[in-house]
């Protein structure tokens, strides 16, 4: 069994997936080198899915070619299917049978023996603790069990890529938990993993690199910390005691940070919290160092401040700025520029 | 366990932290064993559809009562009109009616096919490195073990009823075989609506539609003497009355060889049609 620790496990160009009248998928390339984790982030409808199931052969590309460790999806569909293993949105095992009986089939068609099956299913379903619950149906499983089952079907073979689709949506803390801590185990033991979540915490914790697609394209890519360092070098957020002077504040915050924005000063749904975003790069002064300033200067207009902080931008600023959704719509328009001219200095 | 209101599976999740130890032993698997051959793959899914009537075996349902109640309904129904006397229909009417009620049990087979895409194990056996036409070969394995027991129960009723074959166990067992196989090879139609189609409830209307005319429309409940000639025509087509009509000269001892070449050519043409289309289907889907 060959395991390129080198190599690229994904390369992907121009792929495109319409359906009907919708381009699902309009022109994505993408590079995963093998032994590393790759996340896909994007709203929900944003092509994260359709792109998956392309590599996972399970759709035909309209356009472009996909290869996955040299091979091509199309062309080369049965070499692939021998080193992938998809975890899809919804659990990809089969509801009516035990969780036994789901690995010893999986195992069986894998190219196990009777005995073989039997044990490997019995050594999955310990390593992910789930013996207590061999003979049960999946059906009757809690939804961090199921997904559990998911994945152990997934590495039943330990594919060289494993593609989990949205793993963790829909579990509790604890679950969620214990998923990611699997995926580093297999990701540790040389599996590449494409995950693709809409949670920017949890590509913020597992990936390496992160490609970031909003309506069927690639609209950034890079390492968090580039994705980060592309919407400023951090934002500060304030919280006023009075909700009546923020406006003034806002007016403060504009024109002591004058150049130094990133981004026009957001008004947060909160009607007492304001956050700017501070770019390193337009003058010589550290953010921390423009924040105290920004401070000092309502203190002097007498606006009392209850509460600051001072942070590296999360990836949900750097996904709000990139895919130009906000949950709060007052704010939608003023952070339309400037991201639109993140964009290329992130491409 | 601490309170009451904790679920059954709460402990268990709080207990379970992965370890790389246990993780680690099961994914240092060495060399992938070979791939299992197209036969070994199809059983495996045919063990699949025996394991799902264990675990629901409600599904036997369709197999059991249904053909009961068909068998009784129209041997009463007609037995006295048609024949003169129940026991008398009986010996024309249950080579037909064994017929009639397992071809409409094969639509299940495009029910299943559809239920199952709608859950993601479909994904994972399309993305399996397999003979491709394995899953649906499974399915229609699972099905002919329907078949078989939905054929035997209406057999045991006949057999009540006064059913006696002159064809002895022999042409009665070959007549069922025939019948399976062919059931089988009809079922192609199914595996193709089933992944063609929408919902399961499209599929029922449109196994309906194709159903109660083949079954009706044939020589199951009567003679087609008596039909105007362009509904007579129809008839004659149709594989189903040839069907019936090989099951009947076999169970009477009195083998239809006609018959049997029509049964053997339009199964064959129905597995290379449909099961070409079926296939086709499954990998563009």
């Amino acid at each position: 069994m060959s395991r390129e620790t080198s190599g690229l496990a994904i390369e992907t160009s121009g792929l495109v997936k319409t359906f009907g009248k919708t381009q699902a998928v309009a022109g994505v390339d993408l590079t995963v080198r093998a032994g590393t984790v790759y996340g896909l982030l994007g709203p929900n409808g944003a092509g994260k899915t359709t792109v998956v199931r392309m590599l996972a052969t399970l759709l035909r590309p309209d356009a472009g070619e996909a290869r996955v460790f040299g091979r091509d999806v199309v062309r080369d569909a049965d070499a692939v299917r021998g080193r992938v293993s998809l975890t899809g949105q919804y659990a990809s095992v089969d509801e009516d049978l035990t969780g036994t009986e789901n690995l010893v089939l999986l195992a069986r068609l894998l190219g196990h023996t009777k005995p073989a099956a039997r044990e490997r299913a019995a050594a999955l379903l310990e390593a992910f603790g789930l013996t207590d619950a061999a003979d049960r149906q999946i059906k009757k499983y809690s939804g961090g069990m199921r997904r559990r089952i998911d994945i152990a079907a997934s590495i039943l073979n330990t594919p060289d890529l494993l593609f989990l689709d949205e793993p963790t949506t829909g579990l509790d803390p604890r679950s969620r938990n214990q998923v990611w801590e699997i995926i580093r185990l297999v990701v540790a033991h040389g599996t590449t993993v494409l995950l693709t979540t809409q949670y920017l915490d949890e590509a913020d914790r597992l990936a390496g690199r992160i490609a970031v697609i909003d309506h069927g394209k690639v609209i950034a890519e890079g390492t968090p910390g580039e994705l980060k360092s592309s919407v400023g070098a951090g934002s500060v957020h304030v919280r006023l005691r009075d909700a009546e002077r923020r406006a003034e504040a806002e007016q403060v915050l504009t024109r002591t940070l004058g150049r130094a924005l990133a981004a026009p000063v957001q008004l947060e749904a909160d009607p007492v919290a304001l956050t700017a975003r501070v770019s390193g790069d337009e003058t010589d002064r550290a953010a921390a160092e423009q924040a105290s300033h920004a401070l000092a200067e309502l203190a002097r207009h007498g606006i009392t401040v209850d509460d600051f902080s001072l942070g590296q931008p999360s990836l949900d600023e750097v996904f709000l700025a990139l895919t130009d959704r906000t949950t709060d719509p007052h704010t939608a328009a003023e952070t339309l520029e400037p991201a639109a001219t993140d964009k290329e200095t992130v491409a | 366990m601490s309170t009451a209101t904790t679920t059954t599976e709460a402990p268990a999740a709080a207990a379970y932290t992965p370890s790389a130890e246990s993780l680690g032993a099961v994914l240092a698997l060495g060399e992938r064993p070979p791939r299992p051959s197209a036969f070994s793959a199809s059983l495996t899914f045919g063990w699949r559809a025996m394991l799902k009537i264990k675990h629901v075996p409600e599904q036997l349902f369709d197999v059991t009562a249904f053909p009961i109640i068909m068998t009784l309904m129209f041997t009463f129904l007609f037995g006295g009109a048609l024949a003169g006397s129940v026991s008398e229909y009986v010996q024309f009417l249950l080579p037909g009616i064994m017929v009639m009620s397992v071809v409409m049990t094969t639509m299940y087979t495009g029910l299943a096919v559809n239920t199952d895409i709608e859950k993601g194990v479909f994904d994972r056996f399309r993305t399996l490195p397999i003979w491709r036409p394995a899953p649906m070969v499974g399915y229609l394995l699972g099905d002919a073990f329907r078949y078989t027991m939905a054929a035997t129960t209406i057999l045991i009723v006949g057999l009540i009823l006064g059913f006696r074959p002159d064809g002895g166990p022999i042409g009665v067992l070959t007549g069922m075989a025939l019948l399976v196989a062919f059931s089988f090879a009809f079922s192609w139609v199914w595996t193709m609506f089933g992944l063609l189609l929408r919902s399961d409830k499209s599929v029922m209307g449109v196994s309906m539609m194709v159903l109660f005319p083949l079954t009706f429309l044939s020589n199951i409940l009567v003679q087609p003497d008596t039909m105007p000639g362009w509904l007579q025509a129809f008839v004659d087509v149709n594989p189903i009355t040839h069907l019936v009509a090989a099951v009947r000269g076999q169970m009477a001892g009195d083998p239809d060889t006609t018959a049997l070449v029509w049964v053997v050519a339009s199964g064959a043409a129905l597995i290379a049609i449909f099961g070409t289309l079926t296939m086709r289907l499954y990998n563009r889907k």
